[in-house]
């Protein structure tokens, strides 16, 4: 099916570009944050964070739920505006195309599966079955959202954010709700057509290990700041379970319990007093 | 052979009740239990029904009421789409309007009838305007609503894919009120029917109602009957149509397959 042939041209990509994944000229935006803030009635969600990704980086973001990680990613998107700071993305294009994965599929339910996928385009019906055949689902173009799987639903979306040729891809937390199985399938998806059209992705996201199978560099958010920015030198396709791999996911865990052991010393030492 | 007969029986099972009555009555009339001053039995009004359409006098009537209820519901019906969808989409708006709609709304139609009555005298304009304002309310309160629950998050999504104006309008807005829309269209359709009945008992030179008022002051009991009849096939034809606009155009939930 669709889906191995992804595989395949995963494996020769991987090869091609020898875990350096820089995307081809105009296809990839640089992404530039400086001093980006944002408070919610009054509680500082995100302190002057500054970063920098590079054209093609495929970057994750971790942390606890609630930790500002997905305010970022809307900030980023333009859906949400900063406090303070600011945001630069900068593609080869005059206007960098950016587009956003959410967490849940968001398909509009009264338009088929192609319609979606099409969504925004003048006329784009060419490009959205093609879209669509790369996340293996042509053969679905004519359904309603209301009858695919909630993994079938998130590959349309993915489908329909493609379309568009984005220069960078947000993507918050699209596999939160999916089970394991569909987890992974979708993860080898993402990566392969990461691999194949080189554009720059940010993924946020609570679980590590996917964090770790997907990204060139993890980023952790904790108390309003970036708490750890750690570069995954793994060669792909990066198989979980592996020494290095266990190293680097334990570090990043440790980071994030670390922080968590501190919050509950804190909170002992305030019940003494 | 039982499945297969249940399979035949399933879509005759709701009129099985209405034909037992019907042949109940019959029965009661024969025996003359019932006088035919207070109902006629059935075959007398069938036979009534059939003159009147012989005479031609039944569709004159009934091309009238027709014409009333379509007139009647499209001016209500419109201008309530057309307030709900501004209300819904523009906040400045319904602070202006619908505070004021929402106390007129509070007045029944049919209260209006003696004012109306001195607006318009008993003219059409008098029914139009009664089927009017009893139609608006339904179709405004489920538009303004429809469009205001629309979920935000396909909105924000469209934005993000570069629709706005009128093509986030088409494509997410109207789709995401449409199930409430009709709603709202399916309680209107019942609604001008009742308010039909009674604008043309009010006054009228022609129509189902006229037609009924009329044949009682004759006692032409089996008339009354047939009037009454047609209502309720009317009625049922106007929701029967509602369910049809929701099949097609909710074809994509499953609540509506």
């Amino acid at each position: 099916m669709k889906i191995d042939q992804i595989e395949k041209t995963r494996v020769s990509e991987t090869h091609a570009r020898a875990g350096h994944p820089a995307g081809p000229e105009g296809r990839a935006a640089h992404l530039k944050l400086r001093k980006l803030s944002k408070q919610y009635a009054g509680r500082t969600v995100l302190e002057a964070i500054d970063l920098q990704i590079k054209p093609g980086e495929f970057v994750a973001v971790v942390g606890r739920s609630g930790c500002g990680k997905s305010t970022l990613l809307r900030m980023i998107a333009g859906l949400e505006r900063p406090d303070g700071g600011q945001v630069k993305i900068g593609g080869g294009g005059v206007a960098p195309d950016v587009r956003m994965m959410f967490q849940d599929a968001r398909l509009l339910p009264w338009k088929t599966v192609l319609q979606n996928v099409a969504l925004g385009l003048a006329d784009g019906i060419d490009a959205a079955r093609k879209a669509l055949d790369s996340v293996g689902l042509l053969e679905r173009a004519d359904d309603w959202p209301a009858v695919l799987s909630g993994g079938q639903r998130q590959r349309v979306a993915l489908a329909r954010a493609l379309v568009h040729e984005p220069q960078l891809l947000l993507l918050d937390e699209p596999l939160g709700a999916l089970d394991a199985l569909t987890r992974i399938e979708m993860q080898r998806m993402i990566e392969a057509l990461w691999l194949d059209r080189g554009f720059t992705a940010v993924l946020v996201t609570h679980d590590v290990q996917e964090a770790v199978v997907l990204a060139d560099r993890v980023l952790l958010i904790e108390n309003g700041r970036l708490a750890l920015d750690l570069d995954v030198g793994l060669a792909r396709p990066r198989e979980r379970g592996g020494a290095a791999f266990g190293a680097i996911e334990k570090q990043v865990l440790e980071q994030v319990l670390d922080t968590h052991h501190k919050l509950e010393k804190n909170i002992a030492n305030f019940t003494k007093c | 052979m039982r499945t297969r007969l249940s399979k035949l029986g399933a879509p005759l099972a709701p009129w099985a009740l209405p034909l037992l009555l019907i042949a109940a009555w019959q029965l009661s009339s024969r025996a003359g239990w019932l006088s035919s001053r207070i109902l006629p039995e059935p075959w007398a009004v069938a036979k009534a029904f059939h003159d009147l359409a012989v005479s031609g006098e039944l569709w004159t009537h009934l091309r009238v009421s027709l014409w009333r209820a379509a007139a009647g519901f499209g001016l209500g019906a419109g201008v309530g789409l057309l307030l709900g969808l501004l209300n819904g989409s523009s906040r400045r708006a319904a602070t202006l309007l619908d505070t004021t709609l929402q106390m007129i709304r509070n007045i029944p139609a049919l209260a209006l009838i003696p004012l109306v009555i001195l607006w318009f005298g008993i003219d059409e304009a008098a029914k139009l305007f009664l089927l009017a304002v009893g139609v608006f309310f339904p179709v405004y309160l489920n538009t303004f609503h429809g469009i205001r629950s629309v979920d935000a998050g396909l909105v924000e999504m469209a934005k993000s894919y570069g629709l706005s104006g009128w093509a986030l309008y088409r494509d997410v807005i109207l789709p995401g009120a449409l199930p409430a829309i009709l709603v709202g269209v399916r309680f209107a359709l019942g609604l001008v029917w009742v308010l039909l009945i009674v604008a043309e008992t009010i006054s009228a030179q022609a129509g189902i109602g006229y037609m009924t008022m009329n044949a009682r002051e004759f006692l032409q009991t089996d008339v009354v009957l047939v009037g009454v009849l047609l209502y309720a096939l009317l009625g049922k034809a106007a929701d029967w149509s509602a369910r049809g606009l929701e099949r097609r155009f909710l074809r994509w939930n499953p609540a509506y397959r």
